[in-house]
């Protein structure tokens, strides 16, 4: 690189006291590894006075971000100061006052989230194995050989749903309705996805509506290992107030659908741009279960999580106050090469690859990330016995966001064996 | 060098001799002890070191701290139990020579 494209990049040329990293399009483009990686070096704990979002703290640091992590009497997760996205929740227009219990502080959060992980646990999942396995084999002998298609749309977004279809054993033909309300959960206008925040208030109460249809009848049946029949029948979840309910669903459905489809579309990605590595899954299909880390951390399909300081509190030498707003960066933290050997390269069979922070840390870590590993896994080794390649044949379309780091499209072609 | 002892849940032993004022968990994930994944380097933030004390040790081991972090993780972990600990916040001393970890049912 010349001195003069170095000096054109504005990464590296933006003040410090101006840089603002929240710009949803620096992820779209992304172009964002390179401002990461000078606040990592030059300001570790930033803080933006100004942006879209209001001031906020940026911590760039794998460790800084664990300190946070842990320190949940001192960062608070509370949707009503904020919760848990450089986008406050419950503010002005987009406001719909919903709770889920990623955005709760003890001891209400405990309770919530003790109703609903027997459902992801790897006793159920044992159970759910061969189901996923068979579903994604479906999948992947419908698609033709030779000829280019969608990956996002034809095998990560099929997948997801029918793994959330099946963990809320919700009614098989409209499972597509969880992909519309994952997407219009987490949509603003500017995304294209609704075309207002009063449209997606009305396909949030609409999700809510068909939910409750699905809650009252399992109210009536006896108790089954699906997510929703657990909510109905567990003495902490079952007498939910409306909003709480919808908020839980959304989280749910958020949580099992955008974040394990671009970690598919991702790991797809990141071996045809590492075609060593390709090279090396395809002559030991054993490194499967060691790659599936690498590719959560390489994705970082949720590139943050927010917190607000419920006290004066020090970061990385800097005094945080009362009322402020940190953005722990785990797309930033997963490339800090103090704790990460060579953390800009993908590597399937990486030495300790699941010291990542694409699933937090702390009570609030990721509740289903045995089911996220689960279908990686299950995916790969169904690729891999029918296909000598996922060929990447165009270039990959991004998702215009701060907060979901993922495709919209990936153009590809498989090769037969 | 005191030895700590994982049980797995197919009854599989695996003894390991280790330094003292070694983490039970650095102890299983150096020596690749299945179910024990210690995702977040033994900080206490993750419960992937999750272990049954066998009954014998408890007095010896401890229980966690009620209120404390290590609890605070326990209680979403499966198959969490009173005898429950994460290994990382065992550290291993010649006291605890011979000390019987069991890997829970189903972990990884």
């Amino acid at each position: 690189m010349t001195t003069d494209t170095l000096t054109r990049d504005p990464a590296s040329t933006v003040p410090l006291s101006q840089m603002d990293v929240s710009d949803p399009k620096l992820f779209q483009s992304d172009t964002i590894g390179s401002y990461f990686t000078r606040l990592r070096r030059e300001d570790p704990v930033h803080y933006c006075p100004e942006s879209a979002y209001g001031p906020y703290w940026s911590v760039t640091k794998f460790n800084d971000i664990m300190q946070v992590e842990v320190n949940h009497q001192t960062f608070s997760s509370e949707a009503k100061l904020g919760g848990i996205t450089l986008q406050d929740m419950q503010s002005g227009e987009a406001s719909l006052e919903l709770e889920m219990f990623i955005a709760m502080d003890p001891p209400k959060h405990d309770a919530q989230r003790k109703a609903v992980s027997p459902a992801v646990a790897p006793s159920n999942l044992v159970l759910l194995e061969p189901i996923i396995r068979e579903r994604a084999g479906l999948i992947l002998d419908s698609l033709p050989v030779g000829e280019e298609i969608d990956w996002v749309d034809r095998v990560s977004i099929e997948l997801t749903t029918m793994t959330l279809a099946t963990l809320f054993d919700f009614p098989w033909e409209e499972r597509r309705k969880l992909t519309r309300w994952s997407d219009v959960a987490t949509a603003t206008p500017e995304t294209g996805v609704v075309s207002s925040f009063e449209q997606r208030r009305e396909e949030l109460l609409e999700c809510a509506q068909y939910f409750k249809g699905l809650w009252d009848k399992r109210a009536n049946e006896p108790p089954k290992p699906d997510l929703i029949s657990m909510m109905v029948h567990s003495p902490a979840t079952r007498d939910m107030p409306y909003l709480e309910f919808l908020g839980n669903l959304i989280l749910l459905i958020v949580g099992g659908n955008d974040t394990t489809r671009n970690s598919i579309s991702g790991g797809v990605l990141a071996l045809n741009q590492n075609p060593a590595e390709y090279r090396k899954l395809m002559a030991d299909p054993g490194l499967i279960p060691k790659m599936i880390p690498e590719i959560i951390r390489w994705q970082t399909p949720l590139t943050h999580m927010r917190r607000t300081a419920l006290m004066d509190a020090e970061i990385g030498g800097k005094k945080i106050r009362k009322g402020d707003k940190v953005v722990m960066w785990y797309l930033s933290g997963n490339r800090d090469d103090e704790v990460i050997d060579r953390p800009n390269e993908f590597i399937i069979d990486r030495p300790n690859s699941r010291h990542h922070l694409s699933f937090g840390f702390g009570v609030h870590r990721c509740m289903g990330n045995r089911v996220a590993e689960l279908q990686l896994r299950i995916i790969w080794e169904e690729i891999l016995k029918r296909f000598s390649k996922v060929e990447v044949v165009g270039a990959p379309e991004r998702t215009l966001s701060n907060f979901i780091r993922g495709f919209t499209r990936l153009p590809v072609k498989l090769r037969g064996h | 060098m005191p030895t700590v002892i994982f049980i797995e849940p197919d009854g599989a032993e695996y003894p390991i001799a280790v330094k003292s004022g070694t983490t039970a968990r650095d102890a299983a994930v150096n020596n690749g002890v299945p179910g024990i994944d210690g995702d977040c380097g033994g900080e206490c933030a993750c419960a992937t070191c999750h272990v049954h004390v066998d009954a014998a040790w408890m007095s010896r081991a401890g229980m966690a701290e009620p209120g404390g972090m290590e609890a605070n993780l326990l209680q979403f972990a499966e198959g969490s139990t009173e005898n429950s600990r994460l290994a990382c916040q065992i550290t291993m001393t010649d006291d605890l020579d011979g000390l019987m970890l069991r890997i829970p049912d189903g972990q990884h």
